[in-house]
Parts: structure tokens; C-alpha cells; sequence
């Protein structure tokens, strides 16, 4: 227990704030920090404080998935700006849809969809999502998301980095302003 | 190509039952056979303790070549067989070998090839995105297929069923409750204990043999790149090795090593996150932390360094697509002593830590038996006693240049899992340092040759999840007429049915994430 602890306290807080200018060489700490706080303005603002995010994989490689779980390390941590991720469509306000729809997909995101309560937001994450990517369509693979379900943002990338994820989500709150 | 001891005895001993056509091709030693001596061969195989590598089939006009890659003490050989295409039809190697059970299913599905007295061959890739009579991979099978509006859900699919006072079903996805991939897992439970799981894949199958066809080598890279995203220096490597044996091409050494520091940079990143997931999944958090922090600033450095977080396309035919500077090279190394230090203090709070001792040890269990049986590979083999690497028993440049220590377990348990991938972790790091001590200086990219039509390769690396397949064939003008990467999950998924029998359904999610199967490296 003492080495959990001390390991704890010796690390300190990584999370990425808005005064901290000493790691700029590392990323780009700043930016981070503006972002976020324009998401939870947004946020504030249409959903009373936060959002609901159901991540949906319609036949991505998985490539999506590594960045889109990186948005909950304690570097990025965007669930202090309100977004948080849940494991049922029926407690979401946003699916966040990552891949290509594969052919054998393509009835489960439906499902997914409809699950969703409106008012409802769909994000296609990743360049599958945006346009079919390096897929395409073919046999197996329905393509874009937008294809299947109708899309309200697209964040570009292979994969996105955390970072051009949360300014997604921003472009989102843009649209729907 | 010279044979070893054993596989001389074995072509001798198989001369008196089978005809074998010993033909040598590039890089690879291939014995063909008829056709009906296909599960005789399997019979005796097993019987000489080979394993079962990879199996796939390819069309050339109207006949099918049926391949099935076998491996004994690091030695590589392919096997094959040529069939009309008017009776495709081939006794089965599944009865004998577990481990091409779903392998030759997915060739069912496929190419429309009968496995005779295949134990199960109710349909495994497909779904209902095409008929039962037609096979997308045969050449009259057009790319675009006809799809309907909404493809149907794949409603009855005849699972395992279970009858009797107390037994309930629990089915599970496709669409998990985490940012997971998705595939379906059907539980018969009695309580919270599970009687028996079944898994049903196949739901990210994106079409990628198909689409393989007719690509040019960069694209083709590009493609592998993405068979499994967690992947992509490994599957981009074997496929490039592939192409670069059919092309006759030799590498440049400061690619190999620059391949070599990519690989084991994705060896522990993926190791680094999962160690973390795995605790997460028992509920302590600490580890999540800690470990999901370590990955982020290593992702980082990969940014800076090689440009991309995940290292795509940084792997391209004939070499690499980025370069170390002297001052890379000292931030990498730097880096590595930092990470040194943080797990160390990390590993030591988890290696105290009482709940965790609790809910991984003896958890999880595969027995070596099983293992073997599966033919499993990587950190799931060798957490149950098979010691098998790739770059140790069959290197290939760099790993021809350097010793690979391989970590192995025989408990079989979750936490036998996570100290081999401990250990894989500080092999990692003590290689790429010697990677960078022997870098010299040189070219980064050999000059693409054209390869003759109908020339193969055989790519074998070993990936994060351990040994990784590739093959492809090339036609005329440079284009790819055939393309298989056989990932490590694909062996060890069912290893996944066998582990959890008789654990609590709650421990599911943890026994999953020891395994940490790729799904779209299995449907492709």
C-alpha cells in the first residue's frame, strides 16, 4: 500500500493544464487545454453539464479504439470537461462510430442507433468512418458510416490523434449551436 | 534449400506412405503431395510434433492450391496441393490438427472448398452478406458483390445449445459495453460459473483478401498496415518481407534495424496498455493509471520521432519510410532508462498487491496440453509452456544479429500472462538499445525490382501477439493476385473457450483481456 501511494504522490498530476507551458516540446499542452475548455462550454451550455459518448466499432481495425481510449488517460482525462463514455446507446447522447460499417455490421449499428434516445449526435471518427478509408466499399464493407445512419460531425485521421478527437467533438458542438 | 536432420527423416519416412514433390522456391521449402494423402500427411506430421502454422487457399484458373505452413524447431515448410476446381473437395487436416479447424471453415466459406470430415463445419466468416453459393474469393466473385439495402443480422447461426435444470444463456455483443471491437459470445452458465462459451466472429470482416487483388506493393503495405491496427509495424513487416522475398530483394541493414526498434516499440506500448486494461478489469486502478500514462508518453516520443503514434506506414516495401537521428537515438535511449525506472515501481506495487494476487492467480487457466493442441503462439503460448519466438528460432535481420531472451511461464494463468508480457516488455527495451548501439549508416530503401508473375513470398515476423504469416503472390505488372495474413489471434481465439471454463462469468472481461485476441486480424 505505501508503494501505491508513494508512487502516486511522486508522479503528481499529469493532466494537461492550462497554465502548464514547460512541456510544450512534448505536444501541444496548450491547444489541449483551450479545447477542452470550449468543449465544456458548449457543453454547459446544450447539455446541462455533460455528455454521454457510446463508442460504436462498425469494423475498424482498432487503430480508432487505441486513441479513442487514450482520451481517458490522466494526460487528456476529457472526462473532467464533461465527456464522459458509457456501455449502453440508451444513456448516450453521442455514438462515436469508428470504421468502416462492415456488411456484418451494418444491422447492429442500425440497432445501436435506434437504441439511442433523441435528441441524438453521431460522430464518425477516423478517415473509414469519414469516407471508407483504406476499405472502401466492396462485399464486406458498406463504407463511410454516413452510408448507414446519418452523421452530424467527422473527424478525419488514421486514426485521429486524442487530440484531433476532442476538436471533433468541438466541431460538433459547432454544428449544432 | 538444405533440410535438417528431422525433416529429412520425415521426408523419409513419409516416402513409403506419401509422394512428396520436393520444389524449391525462394526462401521458402515447399513439398507438394496429392490431394487425397492431404490428412494422411497431418497424421504423420503430428506424430513428428510439427506444428500446425497457417492455412489458406489461392484460385489460379481453374484449379484451387490448398497451403498449409508447418513449423518444427524454427524451420518453416509449406505444404501443398492442387484440386480441380469441378469437385473442390480435400479430406481435412482439423481432425488431427485443432488448430485448423476455423482456418479451413473460413476456406469453406471463402473458396467453396469441402473439408472432408471437418468436426464442424457450420460457416464461420460468413455471415449473411453474400449466399451460401457463392465465395467471394474465387475469381468470378466481383469485388463489389451484390449487397441488399441492409444486410440481415445473422440470426440462426446454430450455437452449441445446452439443456437441463438451471443452465442459462447469456449472449454478449456484437457491440460491447466497452471501446472494444466487436464479435458475439454465447455463454451456458449455471450460476455464476460458466459451462461452456462459444465465440461467433466474423462481424469486421472488411473484405481484405479480396480487396488485396490486384494492389501494387506500396498499397499493398499500406493495407497490411491496417489487417489490425494495434498491429501495424507487425503485419506491415511480414507483408513487406513477403513481397521482398518474391521480388528477390534484400533489405538495407539500417532498415532492418529501424524495423526492428518499430517492432519492439509496438511490442510495448501494446504490452504497457494491456497490463494496464488487465488490472483495470479486476478494478485496480492505480495500474490503469500508471501504465495508460507510461503509454501515452511513449506514443509521444513515437509522434516526434517517427511521425505517427501507432508507427503506420513507417514500414514500406524495400525499407523503411523514416530515419534516427543521433538525437532521436539519445532521446530514445534516455527514454528507455526513465521507463526502466517507473516500472520497476510500478511492477513492484502490483507484484504486493493482495487483490490482485487474488483474482489473476490461477485464473484463467490453459493447460500446456491445450495450448499445444490450439497451437498458440505468443504471450498465450508461452504463459503455458510454449517456448516458441520467431525471432529467436527462426531470426530474420536484425534479430539474425542480436540474442533474444524469450520469457516463458508454465502456470497457464492470467498472471503467468502478464509477467511474460512483463518480461517481453524488458527484452524489448534491452534490444532496442542494441538496435541503436549497431545502427550504421546507409541506405534507407532498396529499389523496388519487379517480381515475375506468379512469384510468392512467405513472411514471417513475430508481432506483439506473436508469430505472424504473410503471404502473397504476385501476377504480371507488378500487382498482387493474392494476399493471407495469418495473425496470431487466429490461433489463439479458441484457446480463449478453453481458458474460461469454470471461471465466474464476471471474470470474463479479464480472461478476454489476457488473451487480448485481435477481431479484425481474426475476420479480416
Amino acid at each position: 500500500m505505501l508503494k501505491i501511494l508513494k508512487k502516486i504522490l511522486t508522479t503528481g498530476v499529469v493532466t494537461e493544464r492550462f497554465s502548464m507551458r514547460s512541456h510544450v516540446a512534448r505536444g501541444n499542452e496548450d491547444e489541449l487545454e483551450q479545447l477542452g475548455i470550449e468543449i465544456k462550454r458548449h457543453i454547459d451550455k446544450q447539455f446541462s453539464g455533460s455528455i454521454a459518448v457510446r463508442q460504436v466499432d462498425a469494423g475498424s481495425c482498432n487503430g480508432c479504439e487505441l486513441e479513442i481510449h487514450a482520451l481517458n488517460n490522466p494526460f487528456y482525462d476529457i472526462e473532467r470537461f464533461g465527456v464522459h463514455f458509457v456501455a449502453s446507446p440508451r444513456h448516450a447522447d453521442v455514438l462515436l462510430v469508428t470504421g468502416p460499417v462492415s456488411r456484418h455490421m451494418q444491422t447492429a449499428l442500425l440497432r445501436t442507433y435506434e437504441a439511442t434516445p433523441n435528441p441524438k449526435w453521431v460522430v464518425a471518427a477516423g478517415d473509414c468512418a469519414a469516407c471508407g478509408g483504406e476499405f472502401g466499399e466492396s462485399y464486406a464493407s458498406c463504407g463511410a458510416v454516413s452510408n448507414v445512419i446519418p452523421v452530424d460531425a467527422v473527424i478525419p485521421g488514421c486514426p485521429p490523434t486524442p487530440l484531433a478527437l476532442m476538436k471533433g467533438l468541438l466541431g460538433l458542438m459547432g454544428v449544432k449551436k | 534449400m538444405s533440410v535438417s536432420k528431422w525433416a529429412a527423416d520425415f521426408l523419409s519416412q513419409l516416402s513409403t506412405d506419401i509422394t512428396v514433390a520436393e520444389i524449391d522456391i525462394p526462401s521458402i521449402t515447399l513439398w507438394q503431395i496429392e490431394s487425397h494423402a492431404w490428412q494422411r500427411f497431418a497424421e504423420l506430421a503430428l506424430q513428428q510434433n510439427l506444428r500446425w502454422a497457417a492455412g489458406w487457399a489461392e484460385q489460379v484458373q481453374n484449379r484451387f492450391l490448398i497451403n498449409a505452413c508447418f513449423e518444427k524447431q524454427g524451420e518453416y515448410f509449406l505444404l501443398r496441393t492442387i484440386i480441380d476446381d469441378s469437385s473442390p473437395e480435400l479430406t481435412s487436416q482439423a481432425t488431427v490438427y485443432p488448430a485448423a479447424n476455423r482456418s479451413e471453415r473460413h476456406t469453406q466459406d471463402m473458396f467453396g472448398i469441402k473439408f472432408v470430415g471437418h468436426p464442424d463445419n457450420r460457416r464461420w466468416t460468413r455471415h449473411q452478406a453474400w449466399t451460401e453459393n457463392s465465395y467471394p474469393l474465387r475469381k468470378d466473385f466481383p469485388v463489389q458483390g451484390t449487397p441488399v439495402g441492409i444486410t440481415a443480422p445473422d440470426m440462426h447461426y446454430p450455437f452449441i445449445k445446452s439443456h437441463g435444470a438451471g443452465v442459462y444463456e447469456i449472449p454478449v455483443g456484437p457491440v460491447h459495453a466497452g471501446i472494444i471491437e466487436p464479435g458475439h459470445f454465447r455463454f451456458q452458465a449455471v450460476g455464476e460459473l460458466i459451462l461452456n462459451l462459444e465465440e461467433r466472429l466474423g462481424y469486421v470482416h472488411k473484405g481484405i483478401e479480396k480487396i488485396a487483388e490486384g494492389r501494387t506493393p506500396e498499397s499493398l503495405a499500406k493495407l497490411a498496415g491496417r489487417v489490425s491496427g494495434d498491429t501495424t509495424v507487425g503485419h506491415c513487416w511480414a507483408a513487406c518481407m513477403a513481397m521482398e522475398q518474391a521480388a528477390g530483394l534484400e533489405i538495407p541493414p539500417r532498415a532492418a534495424l529501424i524495423r526492428g526498434i518499430l517492432a519492439e516499440r509496438e511490442r510495448i506500448a501494446n504490452h504497457m496498455g494491456d497490463i494496464g486494461a488487465i488490472c483495470n478489469d479486476v478494478a485496480f486502478v492505480f495500474a490503469q493509471m500508471q501504465f495508460t500514462r507510461l503509454r501515452e508518453l511513449w506514443l509521444r516520443t513515437n509522434a516526434m520521432v517517427f511521425g505517427h503514434r501507432l508507427l503506420m506506414d513507417r514500414i514500406v516495401p524495400g525499407g523503411v519510410a523514416c530515419d534516427l537521428s543521433e538525437a532521436s537515438c539519445a532521446l530514445i535511449k534516455k527514454e528507455i532508462a526513465e521507463l526502466r525506472t517507473e516500472l520497476a515501481d510500478v511492477i513492484l506495487a502490483l507484484d504486493l498487491n493482495t487483490s490482485l494476487e487474488d483474482r489473476l492467480y490461477t485464473a484463467g487457466f490453459l493447460s500446456e496440453q491445450t495450448a499445444a493442441a490450439f497451437g498458440t503462439v505468443g504471450y498465450v503460448g508461452r504463459a503455458s509452456g510454449q517456448d516458441f519466438d520467431v525471432r529467436r528460432d527462426a531470426p530474420y535481420a536484425p534479430y539474425d544479429r542480436v540474442t533474444v531472451k524469450v520469457a516463458l511461464e508454465n502456470q497457464g494463468d492470467i498472471a503467468s500472462r502478464v509477467w511474460v508480457r512483463y518480461k517481453e516488455i524488458r527484452t524489448a527495451l534491452r534490444l532496442i538499445e542494441e538496435f541503436i548501439d549497431q545502427l550504421v549508416a546507409g541506405e534507407l530503401r532498396s529499389e523496388w525490382q519487379m517480381p515475375a508473375a506468379g512469384s510468392e513470398g512467405l513472411g514471417i515476423v513475430e508481432g506483439w501477439r506473436g508469430e505472424i504469416i504473410s503471404h502473397i503472390r504476385f501476377d504480371a505488372d507488378n500487382k498482387i493476385v493474392r494476399f493471407y495474413p495469418r495473425d496470431p489471434s487466429q490461433l489463439n481465439w479458441p484457446a480463449l473457450e478453453k481458458l474460461v471454463l469454470n471461471n465466474i462469468v464476471p471474470d470474463f472481461p479479464v480472461c478476454n483481456k489476457s488473451l487480448s485476441g485481435s477481431y479484425s486480424g481474426n475476420d479480416l
